[in-house]
């Protein structure tokens, strides 16, 4: 089977507005929300998303990356791993609505991480989770708060996000 | 990473994953709640027998921050000294089921034959053999040195264009043997200053320089000092007429540490003989890294426990890393 292009530019840029709208909504403006995305690609939607909210909103929202690879249950079935940067806004995520961010969700496995290595920084009052693709096929009970498109899949397709800052290109696909 | 058994066959790439992944352990080490549930599961061996405090205390914390669980073996008070072969007691250790084996032994050459003798399948860290290597200590003082230099931008760097002068008894120094390969690996320049009696033989064979005069090679403007301990318990011979003279001649005092350089460390990998080989307040002086040596020692060993363990074992998949 052939890959085709789910999302365009376009797409992916009216999504991610829609996204920032809903998080100000949901949490009533910008006060104490703190965006972590997961890296590598939920780290540059993160920061796109930040900055969105900071041009709706008019107030800047810390943003940081928080890396999963150290708390991830399933390391032994993969060649290792290197951990990325974690890096936490200066003011921490005590007391904060955190929001997680991540391009896929599929099987929920990093997200379950996630929300360990955040048990270790610190206690968030709220923790959120905006996605830019759900594609189904979780193995954990975890559903996305945010999500900018539901893209059906079978199990053994890729999807495959492509960001300008981190694959010079921008679109979603999906194939073999 | 299967093992790690010495620093002159890592290669650069290698070395560096190393010190990266080191970075983002110590980045966790300043958390609220240190331990990773990283190795839950896992048993780790520390297999030592020869003393050691620093080194496996260091290990053991490492285990333990990554959750694996530890076993502490000292050959004193076990069955080695009732007469046990190497392979008996490896083989105990498979039998209980040990993922890594953290080895330590009076023999050049013990980690590489547990390792390569087929009598266990558990990965093997080399923490000193003999006069052999010491991988670990040689990873932690390049991580040392490129985070004094770097500080927060250290990730992916390597040490181009620093000088590095190691400084004592080159001849017992495992941990001599280990930074030289692995320092210049990563592009740095090493210069050995030694009274020509601690100096190995085949010295010429090694990508280094040698001076006699410590003054000489001071005035030069190291960016790293590296002081050796003089090992007297393997001192069976006269290397050097006195104490006195020694710590005079190739002693780090706090003369010689004003004379360097502004950006310029002292590294000592301990423990340290204060007012032999280094005065006190060389010891305590700001640009000495002893304790940082200490801290960085835990997060570099988590990253090689972490190569070693967490993925999919390499002999199944037949690649390397």
């Amino acid at each position: 089977m052939s890959v085709r292009t789910v999302l365009h530019q376009a797409d992916i840029s009216r999504a991610l507005t829609r996204i920032a709208h809903e998080i100000l909504e949901s949490n009533r403006g910008a006060d104490g929300l703190v965006l972590l995305g997961i890296p590598t690609r939920g780290v540059t939607l993160g920061h796109r998303l930040a900055a969105l909210i900071s041009e709706i909103a008019q107030v800047s929202v810390p943003v940081g990356s928080l890396d999963v690879t150290l708390f991830r249950d399933d390391l032994a079935k993969h060649p290792t791993r290197s951990p990325q940067p974690t890096e936490i806004p200066p003011g921490g995520i005590d007391g904060k609505t955190v929001v997680l961010v991540d391009d896929v969700l599929f099987s929920g496995r990093s997200i379950r991480a996630a929300l360990d290595a955040l048990q270790s920084i610190g206690r968030p009052a709220v923790v959120r989770l905006a996605i830019l693709i759900d594609r189904g096929h979780r193995e954990l009970p975890i559903r996305p708060d945010f999500v900018g498109k539901n893209i059906p899949s079978a199990r053994t397709e890729r999807v495959n996000v492509r960001l300008f800052e981190n694959d010079g290109a921008e679109e979603v696909t999906i194939g073999e | 990473m299967r093992h790690l058994l010495d620093t002159r066959t890592l290669d650069r790439a290698t070395a560096l994953r190393i010190l990266d992944v080191a970075e983002d352990m110590a980045d966790t080490q300043s958390r609220e709640v240190k331990k990773l549930p990283t190795l839950r599961g896992k048993t780790v061996v520390n297999l030592f027998f020869e003393d050691s405090t620093r080194t496996r205390i260091s290990f053991e914390a490492a285990a333990k921050r990554l959750s694996a669980d530890v076993i502490n073996f000292a050959a004193k008070g076990s069955s080695v000294s009732k007469g046990e072969s190497l392979k008996d007691t490896a083989q105990t250790l498979e039998a209980i089921g040990a993922d890594a084996v953290v080895v330590r032994h009076p023999g050049s050459g013990a980690p590489q034959t547990l390792a390569t003798s087929g009598w266990i399948s558990a990965g093997v860290v080399n923490a000193g053999d003999g006069t052999h290597e010491h991988p670990t200590q040689a990873l932690l003082d390049a991580f040392t040195i490129r985070k004094r230099r770097f500080g927060a931008d250290s990730r992916g760097r390597d040490l181009s264009g620093l000088r590095v002068t190691i400084v004592g008894d080159v001849l017992h120094s495992r941990v001599a043997r280990s930074n030289v390969w692995l320092l210049t690996t990563l592009g740095a320049e090493v210069t050995l200053v030694s009274p020509p009696t601690l100096v190995p033989q085949n010295v010429s064979l090694w990508p280094v320089r040698v001076v006699y005069d410590l003054d000489e090679a001071l005035a030069e403007g190291p960016d790293a000092v590296m002081m050796l301990r003089i090992q007297l318990e393997r001192m069976n011979a006269a290397y050097f007429p006195t104490e006195r003279e020694y710590s005079r001649r190739w002693g780090l005092d706090a003369r010689r540490v004003a004379a360097l350089p502004g950006g310029s460390i002292v590294l000592h990998p301990g423990p340290m003989n204060r007012g032999l080989e280094i005065s006190s307040e060389a010891a305590d002086s700001p640009r000495s890294t002893v304790l940082e040596q200490v801290s960085n020692g835990v997060s570099v060993r988590m990253a090689v426990l972490y190569l070693l363990l967490a993925g999919e074992r390499d002999d199944e998949r037949g690649g390397d890393l």
